[in-house]
């Protein structure tokens, strides 16, 4: 296989450990005010996710890092193409990751209102704006014949971008449910686990629409099998949901998105980043690509690291395996006010 | 320049000032302190002394305050090459990519989720893998700094790497080279080093300030143990401070040779020396005209440019005017329209000159600090009283600020360079992204730095004022015999 295939690849492996991780805790961020009806409760949601978003967010780190070392050209034209958006993610992702940290460390509920509005914006803006990003990426956008995006911001919100927003938003609500059914105990549990139903229904149904739509404006046979085998663990999942298993449900919804994300890459390939005009120049796996050299060097730390993280990774996850209840949130020391 | 005149290049450089000083200002803290909180731990566990794991808890709970923006403001810095610099992505991305993606794999993933096991992890793991966790955050940090300044160390002096006529871009050919650059292996030592200068400095200030305090509440301290304990930080830090600036001499020393060979405009633009002399002397303290045409005022120390420059108190430094001919020829090109004119190479003198000052004159400061410290804490001796209090203050912000000068001179003195002799600043920026859209990042990112900035310092000061608590109790760990049992730690 060729190199940039590999990394075309391993660039879509990126892609998928960070939404099929983060997505649950930006679903979390987003549920706050909704599953979280006390101050109580929504501890408990930020804490199922406390030890592990950061390990989930250095996904998108890498994906980035990576797209600029093994597509330079991608790289270049799609952060400053897509200049607005990024910068709302960029914001979002600042004041969640300040949240998390400081939210706790002062008692008063001012303090904690606002840090919790941080948590619920900053998990809300990038959950839609991702999918507007991808959906605009495999739709084509204007990009001239010097790989420069020529379009502007309300060029990036067509009806399907938009679409796109919505199916990101809505997997990554349901796939947020799913994971506070399975971490935590209690009342909340099943409050999560009834409305993880309801919202994976929601989005089984923007999830058809969009992937159908892509299937048909730029899919491939491929792409095809996966787009039905995501749909057909997303039905799965809400299924074992209803039935009170949560450890499958939250199984199928984390198949959903990396099957769906990887039918979207292979609905792109070979394309990286096609253009939608006339004269200009479509960014490919071979035009946007390092050197074979680059991507030789960076082959072998992948094929090292990757097996590393993935269980080091992995084990966070089995060490904070417990569910967390309310019971299991220690008082705010009374200390903390009173010196 | 006028206002009006501010196009998206301006705004760029601005925007990359900005959130680069910004972000470093907690980058060196996490890098040193996450070792010295490491230690701590490491001290408690091997003594069982009560007083390290309050110093643990303490300072992990600084650590993490100051972490959090570090990090975030860390996701802007990968961004923004993109965003702002998309021409220069274009140019070097085959060989500047692949050190950050290679961060982001062995250090940022490392950095995190060892950093959540340890915050999450005082129950849930043995005591020695927890404390373990934290050094491996270390390391993490550590792996992090030699990419990033290895890619940086690239712009400063490129090797490694052909010109591809075909492609129109520089292309990587030896990534070791790259990783070895001979900058690089004297920045990254003085990188890290200062780095445990600032933390030492954050560490042995916090604990001064608390050792005068803890005067005026002696009846509180009913055990006796607050001072003990604050004057084992404060002589830690200033411990550390003090060997850690060993290293910072000596690799900054290193550094301005490499920097004659390499960069000798930027050297002559740290002096502000126009005409080449020999013997060089070095100049503490300059008052002139800005162009530097006429000295009004100078103190001078005779030779020291030489040594500093090329290890031989008679040896001949390059003066700016020479330099200038000599870059002309060298170069060709011209050095971009935006700020120079044809043939000239020359980066601001007096930001160069000052920058480089401050950066010395405050790591020097910082070193006589920790001296006074050492002096005043010696034989089991406490500084208890309130003139000390100054010192708690301006202790930390002495590194602090050195760092950032470091920055700023580093930075500065590569102009007009993005990448040195391949890249102009002015041809690096996104052609595709208009001013307002800079603007609005500038403006948008620099706003919310500031109020982080306020909640951040007012969080930290909150938390320094209240001290360790009393009491640890060491944690037991979960046995997952008592499934009501509380978190050792919650967000």
């Amino acid at each position: 296989m060729e190199l940039t295939t590999i990394w075309f690849a391993l660039i879509a492996v990126l892609w998928i450990g960070y939404f099929a991780l983060e997505g649950f805790d930006f679903g979390v961020g987003m549920l706050l005010p909704v599953l979280g009806r006390d101050d109580r409760e929504r501890r408990v949601m930020i804490n199922t996710i406390g030890p592990v978003w950061d390990g989930n967010e250095v996904w998108v780190l890498v994906a980035g890092g990576a797209t600029f070392a093994a597509f330079p050209e991608w790289y270049a034209t799609l952060f400053s193409g897509f200049y607005l958006p990024l910068l709302l993610i960029l914001v979002a992702l600042i004041i969640r990751g300040v949240a998390f940290e400081y939210r706790a460390k002062q008692p008063d509920d001012a303090w904690k209102r606002n840090w919790d509005l941080a948590i619920i914006v900053g998990s809300w803006l990038p959950a839609v704006l991702w999918g507007v990003a991808f959906a605009n990426i495999l739709r084509g956008v204007p990009i001239d014949a010097e790989m420069e995006y020529v379009g502007g911001f309300f060029t990036l919100l067509s009806p399907y971008a938009l679409l796109g927003g919505a199916l990101t938003a809505t997997l990554f609500l349901t796939h947020g449910a799913m994971y506070v059914a399975l971490k935590t105990d209690g009342e909340i549990r099943h409050r999560a686990r009834a409305l993880a139903v309801r919202l994976g229904l929601v989005a089984a149904v923007v999830a058809v629409a969009f992937l159908g739509w892509t299937q048909v404006q730029t899919g491939n046979a491929g792409s095809a099998a996966l787009f039905v085998l995501a749909a057909g663990c997303l039905l799965a999942g809400i299924a074992m949901a209803g039935q009170g298993r949560e450890g499958w449900a939250f199984v199928g919804t984390f198949a959903t998105i990396a099957l769906g994300v990887a039918g979207l890459f292979v609905a792109l390939f070979p394309d990286v980043m096609p253009t939608s005009l006339a004269g200009g120049t479509s960014l490919t796996t071979t035009n946007a690509a390092a050197t074979a050299y680059t991507l030789k060097i960076m082959t072998v730390v992948a094929v090292v690291m990757t097996p590393i993280v993935l269980v080091y990774q992995g084990w966070t996850y089995w060490v904070f395996r417990k569910r967390i209840s309310v019971h299991h949130i220690p008082e705010a020391r009374l200390a903390e006010s009173a010196r | 320049m006028s206002y009006v005149d501010l196009d998206a290049l301006d705004i760029a450089r601005w925007q990359f000032a900005i959130t680069t000083v910004y972000h470093f200002l907690f980058v060196p803290i996490t890098i040193g302190l996450s070792a010295i909180v490491a230690g701590y731990q490491t001290a408690w566990i091997r003594t069982g002394n009560e007083q390290w794991l309050r110093l643990t808890r303490f300072f992990g709970k600084l650590f993490l305050i100051n972490f959090a923006l570090g990090l975030v403001t860390g996701i802007v810095q990968e961004f923004q090459f993109g965003m702002n610099w998309s021409d220069y992505s274009r140019f070097v991305g085959d060989i500047f990519g692949a050190p950050l993606a290679v961060e982001g794999l062995l250090a940022f993933f490392l950095e995190s989720t060892f950093l959540g096991l340890w915050i999450f992890g005082w129950d849930r793991l043995p005591r020695g893998l927890h404390n373990a966790c934290m050094w491996l955050v270390h390391l993490g940090t550590l792996f992090s700094a030699y990419f990033i300044l290895a890619a940086n160390s690239f712009m400063q002096n490129p090797v490694g790497y052909e010109y591809n006529p075909d492609t129109g871009r520089a292309e990587l050919v030896d990534f070791f080279a790259v990783l070895l650059n001979k900058v690089q292996l004297v920045t990254f030592p003085h990188v890290v080093m200062s780095a445990y200068m600032t933390a030492g400095a954050f560490v042995a200030g916090v604990a001064v300030w608390q050792l005068v305090r803890a005067k005026g509440r002696a009846a509180a301290d009913t055990e006796g143990t607050e001072r003990p304990m604050y004057r084992r930080a404060a002589r830690t830090g200033a411990w550390v401070m003090l060997v850690a600036s060993v290293g910072v001499v000596v690799s900054g020393d290193f550094q301005g040779k490499i920097m004659t060979e390499v960069q000798p405009m930027k050297m002559a633009a740290a002096e502000a020396l126009y005409e080449t002399e020999q013997p060089a002397p070095f100049s503490l303290f300059t008052i002139g005209s800005l162009d530097g045409t006429e000295e009004k005022l100078a103190i001078t120390v005779p030779n020291l440019l030489s040594f500093l420059a090329t290890n031989d108190f008679e040896g001949e430094v390059e003066g700016i005017n020479p330099l200038r001919e000599r870059y002309l020829e060298t170069y060709g090109q011209d050095p971009g329209e935006a700020y120079y004119t044809a043939g000239d190479y020359t980066p601001n003198i007096w930001l160069s000159y000052w920058s480089f000052r401050l950066m010395m004159g405050l790591g020097f400061a910082g070193i006589a600090g920790a001296l006074a410290l050492l002096w005043a804490t010696r034989r089991g001796r406490a500084p208890t009283s309130t003139r000390w209090a100054w010192l708690a203050v301006s202790l930390p912000l002495m590194p602090l600020l050195a760092n950032s000068f470091g920055w700023i001179f580093t930075e500065v003195g590569r102009q007009p360079w993005a990448v040195f002799g391949l890249m102009t600043v002015d041809r690096s920026v996104s052609p595709s992204v208009s001013a307002g859209e800079v603007l609005t990042s500038l403006v948008v990112l620099t706003a919310l730095y500031g109020v982080l900035a306020v909640v951040e310092l007012r969080l930290l000061l909150h938390y320094i004022a209240k001290g360790a608590d009393p009491h640890e109790e060491p944690v037991v760990r979960d046995d997952d015999q008592d499934p009501d049992r509380p978190l050792a730690f919650a967000y």
